[in-house]
This record gives C-alpha cells, sequence and structure tokens, in this order.
C-alpha cells in the first residue's frame, strides 16, 4: 500500500510582497509502506522542504498530497497535529531536544499530547521502551547536555519512535555526527525498517543514501533521479569495518 | 490532551527555568504583600474607629485634641497635645450636666506574664470608664479613685487577656510585666464578644490613667477625654459648656480656633463611616495599582519568555500539539507562577503586618477575606497578563519556529 503519494506539488516562499522563492516545483512522489528513501540532492534544493510537507508541517501550495489515502491538504491545523502526533516521527540535524529536561522526559513529550488520553504511567512505561529500542535505558536521567551527539540524537529517535508512527522522516540526521556516530544511527535506522517502519531521510552524503533501499535525487525543486540501491550496506558491517578504515586513512596520510 | 497533562507540561516548563520562574513570580509577591499589608493597617484602623463607636455608651460626648472641622476622626489618637488631665477633671467639677470624665491614653504593649507573652492595647482611664461604658466586670473590682490618685499599679483586663497569659485560668492578683514593671490584676471585664469586633475589644488591658502617664504611655497628654451627660436632651447644652470651659481654659481669645474637637456619639459614628469609606477606596486603589504592576511584570517577562522559547514551541507543535496545548500550556504556567507569587505574597504581606504591629506601634488586623481576595486576584492576574504571551506562543509557525536560533 501506497503511504505516501504527492502529485504535482507546489511550494513557494514568498519573501515580502516583491520576491518569490519557488522550493518545490512540480514535485510527483509514490513511497509505499516498508521503505527506506534516502533524499539527495544539493543545498537548497527542496529536501526539507519537501519533508515539510510530508510531515504535515507545511501545506503544499498546490497539488495533492495522499497520506496512507487521505487528503492531508485539506485538514483543519488540529486535524494535522493529531496526524503529526499520530503518523509521523521526525528526526532533525540538531536533535531538537528539549534542554535542562531528561531524556526519558524528552521522549515522554508525544504521548502527552496524544488525543486518546493515556496516564502517565502508561506515558513513562512507553517511553523507558522506546529508550530501550535505541539502547538508552541506563540513560533515562540524563539531561541532553550530560549526553554525547549520538546519545542525543537516538533519545531524539527514541521520541519520534514512541507514538509507533507510520512514517519516520529525518532531516540530515547524521549531519551533526562523526562518522562512527553516523554509522551507528544508519544502524538504528536500518534495524527499524526491518521491522517494518517507513523511513524518509535527507542527505547529502552519497555514502550515506547507500543504506536506504532507494535513492531519490533532487535538484531545484523537482526530483531529477529515482534509482533503487543495487550494492546496499549493512550499516554493522560498516561499523566492523571502521577501524580499520580509520587506520588506513592514517597510514595514506 | 488531558487536563493533568497539561498541568504537568507547564510544571516541568516552570522547573525548566527555575530562576526565571522566581523571578516572575516576584512581581505578583510584592504586589499582593502590599495589598495585604494595606488592608490589614486599614481594618487595623477601621477596627480602632469601630470599637470608638461602639464602645460609647449612653449620652456619650468625646473631647479629640486637635481641630477637626471636618468631621475626621482621631484614629492614630492624639496628634496634638492640647488635651490635659486637669482639663478632663475641670468638665467633671465645673459642669453639672456631666457625670463622668475620663482622661485616656493609648498605647500597644509586649506584657508577659511566666514564659507566655501578648502583645496589646493598654487604656488608661478613670475610675468611671466603665461605668461611661456601661461595661459590666466578670469578677474583681475595678480600679477606684484612691487607685488613680496614687498612680497604683493595678490593672483591669479583658477576656482575651485571660485566655492568652493564663489559658483562662482566673488572673486574679497576678502579677504580669510591662516594660519591666509588675503590674497587679485586679479584676477581668465582661466579654464583649457580641459585637462586631469582638474579640478586638477584648484584648485590653486598662489601667489609672495616672499610672499610664507615669509609667506605661511616655505621653503627658490625653488622646480623647471620654464624658457622660445626665440625659440626652441636655447633650447640647452640656457641648456648650465644655466648649466654652475649654476655651476659657486653653485661653483663646474670640477670633481663634478651637484647639480640640467636642463630638457626640452620632457624630462620631457618622464621621467613622465616612472615613471607612475612604479608606475602603485608597486602599482599594493602592491594591489595584500594585496588582497591576505585578501582572504587567509577567506578562514581559512571559512575552520575553516566549521569544527566548521559540524553538521549543516549534519542537512540541512538531510532535504534535495544537494551537491551543500551547495556548494552555503558557497559559497555565502563568496561572501557576501567579499563585506562587500569591502565596509567598500572603506570607510576606502577614510578616510585613506583624512587624508594623509590634515595631510601629500601628493596630493591624488581618483579614482572611483580604487574603482570600488577594490570592483570587493573583490567579485572574495570571489569567489576564498571561494570555496575551499565551495566545502569541500559540500562533507561532512551526516551521519558522524551529529554524529559530
Ligand atoms: N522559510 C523560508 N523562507 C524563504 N525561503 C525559504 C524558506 N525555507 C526554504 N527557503 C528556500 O527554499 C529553497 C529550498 O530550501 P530547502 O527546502 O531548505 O532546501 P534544502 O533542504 O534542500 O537545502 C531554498 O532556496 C531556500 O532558500
Ligand atoms: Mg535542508
Amino acid at each position: 500500500m501506497a503511504v505516501v503519494v504527492l502529485e504535482d506539488i507546489f511550494k513557494t516562499y514568498h519573501l515580502g510582497s516583491e520576491v518569490d522563492v519557488p522550493a518545490l516545483r512540480g514535485l510527483s512522489l509514490v513511497l509505499e509502506a516498508g521503505e527506506f528513501a534516502a533524499i539527495l540532492g544539493p543545498s537548497g534544493s527542496g529536501k526539507s522542504t519537501l519533508m515539510n510537507v510530508i510531515g504535515c508541517l507545511d501545506r503544499p501550495g498546490r497539488g495533492r498530497y495522499l497520506l496512507e489515502g487521505e487528503d492531508v491538504a485539506k485538514l483543519s491545523r488540529d486535524r494535522l497535529a493529531a496526524v503529526r502526533n499520530r503518523k509521523i516521527g521526525f528526526v532533525f540535524q540538531s536533535f531538537n531536544l528539549l534542554s535542562r529536561t531528561s531524556a526519558l522526559e524528552n521522549v515522554e513529550l508525544p504521548l502527552m499530547y496524544k488525543s486518546d488520553g493515556l496516564s502517565l504511567r502508561e506515558i513513562q512505561r512507553r517511553a523507558s521502551e522506546a529508550l530501550d529500542q535505541v539502547g538508552l535505558s541506563d540513560r533515562a536521567d540524563h539531561h541532553p547536555s550530560q549526553l554525547s551527539g549520538g546519545q542525543q540524537q537516538r533519545v531524539a529517535i527514541a521520541r519520534a519512535l514512541v507514538t509507533e508512527p507510520t512514517i519516520l522522516l529525518a532531516d540530515e540526521p547524521t549531519g551533526n555526527l562523526d562518522t562512527r556516530t553516523g554509522l551507528e544511527i544508519m544502524e538504528i535506522f536500518q534495524k527499524l525498517n526491518d521491522h517494518g517502519i517507513t523511513l524518509i531521510m535527507v542527505t547529502h552524503e552519497q555514502d550515506i543514501g547507500r543504506f536506504a533501499k532507494r535513492t531519490i535525487v533532487m535538484r531545484d525543486g523537482r526530483i531529477v533521479r529515482d534509482d533503487p540501491v543495487e550494492d546496499r550496506l549493512a550499516a554493522s558491517d560498516e561499523k566492523e569495518k571502521l577501524p580499520v578504515l580509520v587506520a588506513e586513512e592514517e597510514s595514506v596520510q | 490532551m488531558r487536563p493533568e497533562m497539561i498541568l504537568l507540561v507547564a510544571l516541568r516548563a516552570l522547573r525548566r527555568n527555575r530562576m526565571r520562574s522566581l523571578l516572575t513570580a516576584f512581581g505578583i509577591v510584592i504586589g499582593v504583600a502590599a495589598v495585604i499589608t494595606t488592608v490589614s493597617i486599614g481594618n487595623g484602623a477601621r477596627a480602632e474607629v469601630e470599637e470608638q463607636v461602639t464602645r460609647l455608651g449612653q449620652n456619650v460626648v468625646l473631647v479629640f485634641p486637635g481641630s477637626r472641622s471636618l468631621g475626621g476622626v482621631s484614629i492614630g489618637g492624639g496628634s496634638a497635645n492640647t488635651l490635659t488631665v486637669e482639663d478632663a477633671l475641670a468638665i467633671h467639677e465645673e459642669i453639672p450636666e456631666v457625670i463622668a470624665a475620663s482622661p485616656e491614653v493609648r498605647s500597644q504593649r509586649q506584657v508577659s506574664y511566666g514564659n507566655r507573652n501578648w502583645f496589646t492595647r493598654i487604656y488608661g482611664q478613670s475610675s468611671d470608664y466603665l461605668q461611661i461604658r456601661q461595661w459590666p466586670m466578670e469578677y474583681g473590682r475595678m480600679f477606684d479613685e484612691e487607685d488613680v490618685l496614687r498612680a497604683n499599679m493595678v490593672a483591669v483586663v479583658g477576656q482575651t487577656i485571660v485566655e492568652e497569659l493564663f489559658e483562662g485560668a482566673d488572673p486574679i492578683g497576678a502579677i504580669i510585666r510591662v516594660r519591666g514593671m509588675p503590674l497587679e490584676i485586679i479584676g477581668v471585664l465582661q466579654t464583649k464578644g457580641m459585637s462586631l469586633m469582638g474579640s478586638v475589644q477584648d484584648d485590653i488591658i486598662l489601667v489609672p490613667y495616672t499610672t499610664a502617664f507615669r509609667y506605661i504611655s511616655g505621653r503627658s497628654h490625653a488622646m480623647v477625654i471620654n464624658t457622660q451627660v445626665y440625659s440626652a436632651e441636655l447633650m447640647p447644652v452640656a457641648r456648650q459648656k465644655i466648649t466654652d470651659l475649654l476655651r476659657e481654659r486653653h485661653g483663646l481669645g474670640p477670633g481663634q480656633d478651637n484647639d480640640f474637637t467636642v463630638q457626640t456619639q452620632e457624630e462620631v459614628a457618622r464621621a467613622a463611616t465616612e472615613t471607612s469609606r475612604v479608606m475602603t477606596f485608597l486602599l482599594g486603589a493602592i491594591a489595584g495599582i500594585s496588582l497591576l504592576v505585578g501582572g504587567i511584570g509577567i506578562m514581559n517577562i512571559m512575552l520575553v519568555s516566549v521569544t527566548e522559547r521559540t524553538r521549543e514551541i516549534g519542537i512540541r507543535i512538531a510532535l504534535g500539539a495544537r494551537n491551543r496545548d500551547i495556548l494552555r500550556q503558557f497559559l497555565v504556567e502563568a496561572i501557576l507562577l501567579s499563585c506562587l507569587g500569591g502565596g509567598i505574597g500572603i506570607l510576606t504581606g502577614i510578616g510585613v503586618s506583624y512587624v508594623l504591629a509590634f515595631y510601629a506601634d500601628w493596630p493591624v488586623y488581618l483579614s482572611h477575606n483580604a487574603i482570600a481576595y488577594a490570592f483570587l486576584f493573583s490567579a485572574m492576574v495570571g489569567i489576564f497578563f498571561g494570555f496575551y504571551p499565551a495566545r502569541k506562543a500559540a500562533r507561532l509557525d512551526p516551521i519558522e519556529a524551529l529554524r529559530y536560533e
């Protein structure tokens, strides 16, 4: 079943009354359940804008967007908020955790906005379970400032997962991380995808794209290439090789 | 979103910024403390005024020092030193319509018995005073002319004193201490608990005025002369005679104003009502201004905090918070802050009131109503001044908010 259907989507930013910046220009895209798509493209090509549209944070200016068959463009702001809460999980480049707030409380946050109110006990149970899934149960009480970048991103992934969303959207999730930590994040993503979560990830690193199942290349607000990944890499294998690679790089220098 | 979740989210947000939260609440602390203190002072003054009215007996004429052409009433007491004990004695002796005259001198003092202390009012009066006031004794005796003449260290006490210093036991013959000096209790007054400010009136110690002048008050002039006239019909005559007598005794020529004021009980009652009204109005104004200032403080800090927390708001919206969830969170935060400020403000206000009562010798009475209203007001201030920043937060565009550095 198609999870995301985008048909001829346009999005233009208006700067002042004179300047119009077209960010998406007639983009169409279908994503099936269980896909793991990487969106590549130069800076300014509209990747983040596309993610915001798919994530229901922003409405397209023109075009049709069906999320699990539901026409999202017509929904009220409150309904969109509920859709974000139930169906979408966001992972950001800059983690976007609440500072001075423990990992557990950060993960609890989306559950508090659920329309069918859960008890605090249930919220806490689910949040610790999600933290467990990303291997951080021993850091539940830590604040973001007490966690490494990779750990912060894992908390963010747990927060995105905790509502059991239909799609996980990640905009440059490894952008602020070193190679090894980036691979750890990819490992988690691949595992989640193996368990059936649909994943869309923006990256500007070609290598990172090879962990996905499909790469979509954007330029000037349109899709210019869309290929399945032939030589797919397993992040766990790459991580194994890593110390060797680092050693090789050092010997070359 | 469940209501308790909104509360939890707001509490956690406040906890994240303890310092800012406390500073925000501080504005309300000052406002509420100011309200409680001013109302306590106002109540004290009013109780004092009402007491002056209610304790008037039959056919009473009061003489105050200083001239009050507009019918004000002495509340702090004795601003001018124009009435002497001799004036009171002369009124009693030379005016046939007058049955009794008692020069009054009041002070607020700490009294002690054993290891118990109590802060109360000590009134110097003549031996006629209870007759003028028509205030019966419970037991023991009132001090007599002999006691007054010799300035004996004897006292008649109200029910509150019996409760506070003796836990209700018979105090006759006991020696209490005022400013280190011994005072023997010779009588106990009946309770005035039926009257409006009942317990206030029972919180009293009567001593001979000579004793009060010499050992307790540190004053040399009467604050009021209480006089009683034989009958209601004689009141105008008595009033005129008192005026003439005092003008003569004070050596006032034909063109000079009175340096004292003679009032009947009705006039005092009327003036008291007027005073209460003005007082209430003034206090209302002060209360309003100080709470307004506190509220604007809350709004100011909340507005700054909305800008500062733009990214947090963006995150919450991305995670599925609806506009109204954000609105409610900020509103609840504002209400919690103002209630916290209200709570601390009440405690501060009570503290300041007691300090004033203790060190400034000012009659202060705490009002439960004022405390309840102050708290309610501070919650309302939270809603009122929290609304605009909360709405501003709720209207943020999530994409802009997430990009905010
Ligand atoms: N909020 C905005 N206001 C104005 N222009 C914007 C805004 N967001 C993005 N743009 C513009 O839209 C285009 C696409 O941006 P974006 O989707 O962020 O690209 P990418 O994520 O691929 O770098 C760029 O030209 C960018 O400058
Ligand atoms: Mg981008």
